[in-house]
């Protein structure tokens, strides 16, 4: 969703508007993140019906003592609290392991993400939108604890410091903790322009500081969604209609009424619900309903026909996104063209917890527990699902149990406040793994077209691709579209590559009324870098060249790639030699913000079972604020892209989800989890995104290495290996 | 039914179904939710826990099945020597991403190290690839569990006694 040309604003341009709140208690501090660049839906001004909120902050202070910290992005495994925690302990001066933290309530004023102009974590973009507003947060905090102390000594400002939670006087030595200084400080006002310290100075962003989150999520005590236990709560189990688009028709509970422990049955137009005195009475409820759906007309829908329509879709004429040179031309003086389609499958996320929302509606007011990436959107979706202004419905946000874009969407909140209306006291709506992987915003089929023009001796002249899918950014992000086209579809059609005429199209190809398209981890660059690597590497060898040596002299133009490339091919020992059925493959891209070249090495038995066996990545992603957490996020990121290029598929056949559990929709498990390495490029640029990329290289890496040990081009995914083709 | 279990060291009656799994019991009527649902079918790990020491998957084990065995939950991992060395190398590896999976990762890979203090990576691979970890720590699990049979000797060494689960 964040895309480079779209820059954050200069912190003087900011609308930086700070909110002192005299709380008794002590110091609270906030900001409002103005400079929005996709604004459409948020009003300049917060409606008069919307009261400010009261906790509105980054930085809570109380006089006895603890500091904590309120973190607007969300925690979903990429290690955002962590940094987060960095960013705000470094410019406040505290020692990121002394300080408490707590998730955001919902407040589009004051947590929006500056990328995307609402309250959401997505798009790799978290760190970047934290990047400025968190540390100013922290340095106007810290300005205004070394003010109220210096006023206390009667000394000017300028003589003291603020270190380890405590504000000091260096000529005297004197010190006192922020504490003591917390409440004078809060009646000052806010400054407009912190001083901001340079990065010479900084003692933890830039350092590998342990994740924040790793002692809770090792002993039970992390509270993910699924888990909050208010008082009185009750257990609902649902079922939507599994045929998308369907109705509720009929459902006769005589036998699950009777089941021990069933409450209630509760009907919606699309679903039904057993609420229970706990989780397993309401699954023995529900599998003892007898349900009739009203299918409507995707009842005999099949993977078949929406492959049918995708294929037809790479017919048809798209919209220009953009064109340089002039592509038919070079076409028509080309030496030799090269034209090939590559098929993507629909995906599932598949996040380990399952959705899951607590919801309790009261008489004028109504409290939603979940997890969520997308919090002020689901805080607007629940107060109009229940009928009251948002100011009466309190959200409380927790760990997420993984993400992927599937928390940005909120159709399972609405869908809790529905069914809580019906319910006395509180009610969690826990989906089964089933209904998870059935109702999802599935990554939706994929196609693309690529026509290069090739001069005599195999080097492109001319690069066209045409992009086929569904336009999601239109209903997700509609500024993130510009003249039809979804910007994020069609983000790394084309490589880093030297190419003098290039023309990238859009083709449109919506699934059916029902079936939702959504974001998914790596989002357009991982289904078009797959596409252009692929189609790059089988150039070099159709040309008779290294695949390496091939793409780097046509890279002088992207340096950065470049670079990670050559790290990468001399760290994967690139060109030495390997036995009968095994392979390496390059991915080399830019995107997140970042730049990233991977080499895979892959072993392919005579049964056709591939095997990952190692993965190196170098990854230039600017200023880094944790190596560490870097690492990982490659790390997670080449497993989620080896899982999609191995096993990744979900079909549909009577309009329905065919796969429904792990056992239909594998994972990658650990005994074929490869070696990975993973080099960080030293770098003062802008800080890039690093939640998704790796999951983009890994399958574009992957594919390439098969191709590699088997000397068939994968044009179509999940990779699939034809006994005896080990190559 | 009226069962008593005896959990993470102390006895809990409960009043539930007889083919209630375990994993309910614990989340919703004990009140224990560090155990996790992943998919039902014990395909995916989250809900391991250990009977008499042994990592089962809750989502599969009725309450009826439990009898007087010892159940312990990752709530109660920290009271074994294992269970210890496990926790303290996840902290120093940074193993946990979103974290959901790893009190299933931590029970399974606390059965290991009891039954094979010092396991080879195919050890490991062996045992682990029962649990699922979406957000993809496998490498990270690996080098935690080497990096707990390490911990586990040192401190059985200096305190002369044996590792126990």
């Amino acid at each position: 969703m964040s895309r480079d040309e779209i820059d954050i604003k200069s912190p003087s341009r900011r609308d930086f508007l700070g909110v002192s709140l005299a709380a008794a208690s002590g110091l609270l501090i906030g900001f409002s993140v103005g400079g929005r660049v996709w604004a459409q839906e948020v009003p300049a001004t917060p409606p008069a019906s919307v009261p400010k909120p009261k906790p509105n902050a980054f930085v809570r202070i109380d006089a006895s003592g603890p500091i904590t910290l309120v973190l607007p992005y969300v925690e979903m495994g990429q290690g955002v609290y962590t940094s987060q925690v960095q960013l705000l302990a470094e410019e406040l001066e505290v020692e990121p392991a002394s300080v408490s933290f707590e998730a955001a309530p919902p407040n589009n004023e004051l947590y929006a993400n500056p990328f995307i102009g609402e309250q959401v974590t997505g798009g790799s973009t978290a760190l970047r939108g934290s990047w400025i507003t968190l540390r100013q947060a922290g340095a106007a905090a810290r300005e205004m604890l070394i003010e109220a102390a210096a006023r206390r000594w009667n000394v000017p400002a300028s003589a003291c410091h603020a270190m380890d939670g405590r504000v000091i006087e260096a000529a005297s030595g004197r010190s006192i903790e922020y504490g003591q200084v917390a409440r004078d400080a809060a009646k000052l006002p806010i400054p407009t322009s912190p001083v901001l310290k340079t990065p010479d100075k900084f003692r933890f962003v830039g350092k590998s500081t342990k994740r924040v989150d790793s002692p809770a999520k090792t002993n039970g005590s992390a509270i993910f969604g699924i888990d909050v236990r208010p008082p009185g709560l009750r257990y609902a189990v649902v079922s939507a209609c599994p045929v998308f688009n369907g109705k509720l028709a009929s459902v006769d509970d005589s036998k699950a009424m009777k089941i021990r422990g069933v409450q209630q049955i509760v009907k919606t137009d699309d679903a039904v619900a057993v609420v229970a005195d706990n989780t397993w009475g309401a699954r023995k409820g529900l599998a003892a309903l007898k349900i009739r759906w009203d299918e409507g007309a995707n009842a005999t829908l099949t993977t078949a026909d929406l492959v049918h329509e995708a294929d037809t879709a790479l017919r048809r004429k798209g919209l220009i996104f953009t064109k340089e040179g002039d592509v038919a031309k070079a076409e028509a003086r080309a030496a030799k063209r090269y034209e090939a389609d590559f098929r993507q499958p629909i995906l599932a996320h598949a996040a380990m917890e399952p959705l899951s929302c607590t919801v309790h509606v009261k008489a004028d007011s109504c409290e939603v527990w979940l997890g969520s990436q997308n919090l002020a959107r689901a805080h607007k979706a629940a107060a109009k699902a229940v009928g009251l202004p948002p100011d009466k419905v309190t959200m409380h946000n927790y760990y997420l149990g993984g993400g992927f874009g599937r928390r940005l969407e909120i159709d399972y909140v609405p869908q809790a406040v529905l069914i809580a209306k019906q319910v006395e006291g509180p009610v969690k709506v826990t989906w089964t793994r089933e209904e998870d992987m059935q109702h999802d915003y599935y990554r939706y089929l994929n196609n693309s077209r690529v026509t290069v023009g090739l001069d005599s001796a195999g080097k492109p002249i001319s690069w066209r691709h045409r992009v086929i899918g569904p336009n999601v950014m239109e209903r997700f992000l509609p500024g993130n579209t510009k003249d039809g086209i979804d910007l994020d579809v069609v983000e790394c059609a084309q490589g880093p590559y030297d190419i003098p005429n290039t023309l990238i199209e859009y083709t449109r190809n919506e699934p059916p009324k029902g079936l939702g398209a959504g974001n998914w981890r790596g989002v357009g660059p991982t289904r078009n870098v797959f596409v252009v690597e692929s189609v790059i590497e089988e150039l070099a060898l159709q040309s008779g060249k290294d695949p390496l040596a091939y793409r780097l002299p046509m890279m002088n133009k992207h340096p950065r790639p470049k670079a990670a490339l050559e790290l990468a091919a001399n760290k994967a020992g690139w060109g030495h030699p390997l036995p009968k059925g095994s392979g390496r493959g390059i991915a080399v891209f830019s995107g997140f913000g970042s730049h990233l070249a991977l080499v895979a090495q892959v072993d392919v038995s005579s049964s056709g079972r591939v095997r990952v066996k190692k993965v190196v990545c170098a990854v230039d992603t600017g200023f880094v604020v944790n190596p560490d957490v870097v690492r990982a996020q490659m790390e997670g990121g080449i497993i989620f892209g080896i899982t999609a290029a191995l096993y990744g598929k979900i079909t549909v056949k009577g309009g329905r989800i065919v796969e429904s559990n792990f056992d239909t929709y594998p994972m990658l498990r650990m005994r074929e989890a490869p070696e990975i390495e993973v080099y960080i490029i030293d770098s003062k640029e802008d800080s890039g995104g690093v939640g998704e990329p790796g999951t983009t290289g890994a399958i574009a890496a992957v594919s390439n290495a098969v191709s590699a040990a088997t000397g068939k081009r994968i044009m179509t995914l999940p990779i699939e290996v034809a006994k005896g083709e080990e190559g | 039914m009226k069962y008593s279990i005896n959990l993470n060291g102390k006895v809990r009656e409960v009043d539930v179904d007889a083919d209630t799994p375990l994993l309910w019991v614990l989340r919703d009527v004990v009140g224990l939710t560090g155990t996790k649902y992943g998919c039902g079918i014990a395909f995916c790990g989250a809900c391991t826990v250990h009977l008499d020491g042994q990592a089962k998957r809750s989502c599969v084990t009725p309450i009826s099945a439990v009898g007087d065995a010892e159940v312990r939950t990752i709530e109660g991992l920290h009271e074994t020597p294992i269970g210890k060395a496990l926790q303290q190398a996840w902290r120093e590896l940074d193993v946990v991403q979103c974290g959901y999976c790893q009190s299933g990762q931590l029970m399974s890979a606390a059965g290991l190290l009891a039954e094979n203090p010092k396991p080879s990576d195919a050890d490991i691979d062996a045992v682990m690839s029962g649990n699922i970890c979406r957000c993809g720590t496998y490498v990270r699990i690996r080098a935690g569990i080497s990096r707990a049979s390490k911990l586990a000797s040192e401190s059985a060494n200096s305190s002369g006694s044996g590792a126990s689960i």
